[in-house]
């Protein structure tokens, strides 16, 4: 490849390893979210019990 | 019209408070001076007129910021700005009148700024002088409302340079170019354009700053 | 807009193969540069990237202005959330750009790229708007700053370009000139695909990343019914 080559292969890769560290932010985001909803969906059933 | 009796007692009131208490002009006057003295020391000796006019420019700006970190700091700390929001004047007239305030004080510190430019330095042309005027216009605009919205932070004295050098850096475009270059109006000009511009959004968006 | 709809999801499928075929097409089949060869194609991720921030500026401050307008407070998060893509996109526009002018001129940053200078002036005053927002308690006070600062943000991006103009007569960069794209029709196309991607891919993570703040403070509203 030369140099240009590897440049613009850079460049592009760049704006694709952004988008992927969002998904991975994205994903870790999520599962904190589903975490919460497991806990006060416990909650409100202990809730309902009592 | 109430409106300019309100924005006349709220500026002669900022004007008053500052003339007795006398802590702000006082550093404002002594700290353009010491950065001047600063600079003549931070310029290699062959720098040329645009570097010491860009480095008068940069104390200006800090000079502004020095006074208008001080220009809600009065009301902070006794409450009175929720007093003043309550009270039946149009908001805008309370930017209005801050601005009046600050703008007499960057006056009063060019004043004293200007003259030891010239001793130190080089000699001040009619353009500089303009262009600081207009200048000035801008900074107190724009510096106002921002320094309404750093004081309802926690962090306020960190916010509001971070706030506001992005936003003059067309001023020191503007202010540096008039001195420098040959035809001066278009900088002045621009420096205009910017002026009303800002002005015109800072006066419109205030009451949205101090709303509660 | 929730991803309950199969709005959201579309909206991610069309931005994944509009992103994908613009990759293709500008690596591909676009027809090579005259003057600057291969290194040309920088301009097909640059630029869309560069006009996608403007976009995301300009629905920023369009929400902030909405939320002064009627204060309704959804307008708060929906500010925020494209003012954060629009800074994210300005970073990637800051780094492309750089590669570009590495490739072009053999520097990382020339103060001559009119673009480039235009886009850290914006990025400066963006990150300052996270400082703001940072150090406001939440509640319609902090919403109204943000909105009044996003509309300066945009105010600011013609003055500052102004600004930047008037600059070149006394700062005299060393210039370096890059002979604009001629594009020629194939040329043409490639880049509205590519733009229509960038656009996409704003819209698809805007919507995304609203609907994750919306489900936040609905779960901190339904933790405080329940606890």
């Amino acid at each position: 490849m030369t140099t240009s080559e590897k440049y613009v292969t850079a460049a592009y890769l760049v704006v694709l390893a952004v988008v992927l560290l969002y998904v991975i932010l994205y994903s870790f985001k999520l599962s904190r979210l589903e975490r919460e909803v497991a806990e006060l969906t416990e909650l409100a059933q202990r809730r309902r019990a009592a | 019209m109430t409106y300019f009796a309100d924005v006349a007692a709220l500026a002669r009131k900022d004007i008053l408070l500052e003339l007795r208490s006398r802590d702000t002009l006082p550093a404002m006057l002594l700290f353009v001076v010491s950065a001047l003295v600063v600079f003549h020391f931070a310029l290699p000796s062959d720098a040329s007129v645009t570097a010491s006019t860009g480095l008068l420019w940069i104390a200006l700006l800090f000079t502004a910021l020095l006074g208008l970190g001080r220009a809600f700091s009065a009301e902070r700390e006794q409450r009175v700005l929720d007093g003043l929001v309550l009270a039946p004047c149009d908001r805008s007239a309370i930017w209005l009148a801050k601005s009046l305030g600050v703008l007499v004080f960057l006056g009063v510190a060019e004043a004293v700024a200007l003259p030891a430019y010239a001793l130190f330095f080089g000699p001040v042309g009619w353009e500089l002088v303009a262009a600081v005027l207009l200048a000035d216009l801008g900074l107190a605009a724009v510096g106002t409302l921002l320094a309404a919205m750093a004081a309802a932070s926690r962090a306020r004295e960190l916010l509001l340079p971070l706030l506001f050098l992005p936003l003059v850096i067309p001023v020191v475009v503007g202010g540096v170019g008039a001195t420098v270059v040959d035809d001066p109006g278009r900088y002045l000009g621009f420096l205009a354009l910017y002026d009303l511009i800002f002005a015109i959004l800072s006066w419109a968006s205030f009451e949205y700053v101090v709303a509660e | 807009m929730s991803l309950r709809n199969n709005q959201a999801v579309l909206l991610a499928a069309a931005a994944s193969v509009l992103l994908v075929a613009g990759l293709a097409l500008a690596l591909f089949w676009a027809p090579e540069d005259a003057d600057q060869g291969f290194s040309q194609r920088i301009f097909y991720v640059h630029v869309p990237i560069a006009l996608t921030a403007y976009a995301c500026f300009g629905w920023g401050a369009w929400k902030a202005l909405r939320l002064l307008w009627t204060r309704e407070s959804r307008y708060d998060l929906e500010s925020y959330t494209a003012v954060h893509m629009g800074v994210i996109f300005g970073i990637l526009t800051l780094v492309t750009g750089s590669i570009w002018a590495k490739i072009s001129w053999g520097v990382w940053w020339t103060w001559s790229e009119r673009q480039l200078t235009l886009f850290l002036v914006l990025f400066l005053f963006y990150c300052a708007y996270f400082m703001l927002r940072f150090s406001v308690e939440s509640g319609p006070r902090r919403a109204n700053l943000s909105a009044v600062y996003a509309l300066f943000g945009v105010a600011l991006i013609p003055v500052s370009f102004l600004a930047i103009r008037l600059a070149e007569n006394f700062i005299h960069p060393v210039v370096f000139t890059r002979d604009g794209p001629q594009m020629s029709g194939s040329m043409f196309l490639v880049f509205c695909v590519c733009l229509a991607a960038m656009l996409g891919l704003f819209a698809s993570l805007y919507t995304n990343e609203l609907t994750g703040k919306r489900l936040d403070a609905r779960l901190r509203e339904l933790r405080e019914a329940v606890e």
